[in-house]
């Protein structure tokens, strides 16, 4: 970089690229919403079939990474549930 | 059994009628089979930027609607005679493409090339997913600007969601392809570095076209900018993202990049 930068304008580009990472990050996580909210329902449904659980036993979580997107499901099933269900 | 690619970005004047006519003239010039296939119905411009405006007799629309055989519609380039066109059609009504339709054009296109590259319509409507619904590879068109970025972001998604190989369960091959590049700009901290739009997208590079008069001098005359001058900085560019298309591997230089005094005594870190 030379001395003259100094007086010139500030760079707008590291702006741009924060502002990106700031804005997509919060599009992504909202447009896969809809996803998770509509996997947990079927999800949900699928196990109620088989064993009795509870609505917020079901837990979902998506992660969009470099090279994948990782879904997360995490259900908790009572120890008698299977018991009750059959 | 030919290639199926989308050019496409979701944001309009980025670059994917003048890529999609550079790619698919180096490409038949390399020997390959090659028809590009103009999805903007109604707003038709490949035809144009290819210089064959005058010789549409039938489009893709007429085909898909019986009016028309596939080998009508299709314009054979007078400079590549690898190289067709299917034009769009100038209608208005903007369903005249239909899901059944599309999906037959493009296994008989497959049949007889060995890459069928589909101009994308700009926008998310059902133009822009037709296009990308059988690509088996996404070329994204992407500005160094932040607009374009968001609108790519948004066509990743859609890529991942709406096309044939997501809903299989399959992963979609996309590549980003960054036009109107400048580098003594992004050097000057003035435009977005392709690292930068790099780490946003997180999809690999396949190639930076440079920002050049070469590539409205080729639309001017009608050429793809790779015919109408192959030594160009645009038209380089443009050969070796399509050899990198077509599975070569290709160092990726930034073209146009002038090193200061001290850039070229402490050299540049690597990309």
């Amino acid at each position: 970089m030379s001395i003259f930068a100094l007086f010139r304008k500030q760079r707008s580009a590291p702006m741009a690229r924060e502002r990106l990472q700031v804005l997509l990050a919060h599009e992504r996580a909202s447009s896969s919403s809809d996803l998770v909210s509509v996997l947990r329902e079927e999800i949900l449904a699928v196990i109620a079939k088989h064993v009795q659980l509870d609505n917020d036993k079901v837990k979902i979580k998506m992660d969009r990474d470099e090279n994948v997107s990782i879904l997360e499901i995490d259900v908790e099933i009572p120890l008698d549930a299977t018991l009750k269900a059959a | 059994m030919g290639k199926v690619i989308v050019v496409t970005s979701g944001k309009g004047g980025v670059g994917k009628t003048t890529s999609s006519a550079a790619l698919g003239a180096a490409l038949a010039k390399r020997g390959d089979k090659v028809a590009v296939v103009d999805f903007d119905v109604g707003l038709r411009n490949l035809d144009l930027v290819m210089g064959a405006e005058r010789r549409v007799v039938y489009d893709i629309v007429n085909v898909i609607q019986g009016d028309a055989k596939l080998p009508q519609a299709l314009i054979r380039d007078k400079r590549v005679e690898t190289l067709f066109l299917l034009p769009a059609s100038q209608t208005r009504d903007k369903d005249a493409l239909t899901p059944e339709g599309v999906e037959a054009v493009i296994a008989e296109l497959k049949r007889y090339f060995d890459w069928v590259i589909c101009d994308s319509p700009a926008g998310i409507e059902s133009g822009a997913t037709l296009a990308m619904r059988h690509a088996d590879v996404a070329v994204v068109v992407t500005n160094p600007e932040v607009s374009s970025v968001r609108d790519s972001d948004r066509i990743i998604g859609l890529l991942d969601a709406k096309t044939l190989k997501a809903e299989r369960g399959e992963r979609m091959e996309k590549h980003l392809l960054l036009t109107r590049y400048d580098a003594n700009r992004a050097e000057r901290g003035d435009m977005l570095k392709v690292d930068d739009v790099l780490e946003i997208l997180s999809i690999p590079l396949l190639g930076i076209i440079p920002e050049s008069m070469d590539v409205l001098r080729a639309s001017n005359i009608g050429a793809p900018v790779t015919l109408a001058d192959a030594n160009s900085a645009p038209a380089m560019a443009y050969f070796d993202a399509a050899r990198r298309l077509a599975g070569e591997t290709v160092p990726i230089t930034i073209p146009g990049e002038k090193r200061g005094f001290f850039g070229k005594i402490f050299g540049r870190k690597a990309a």
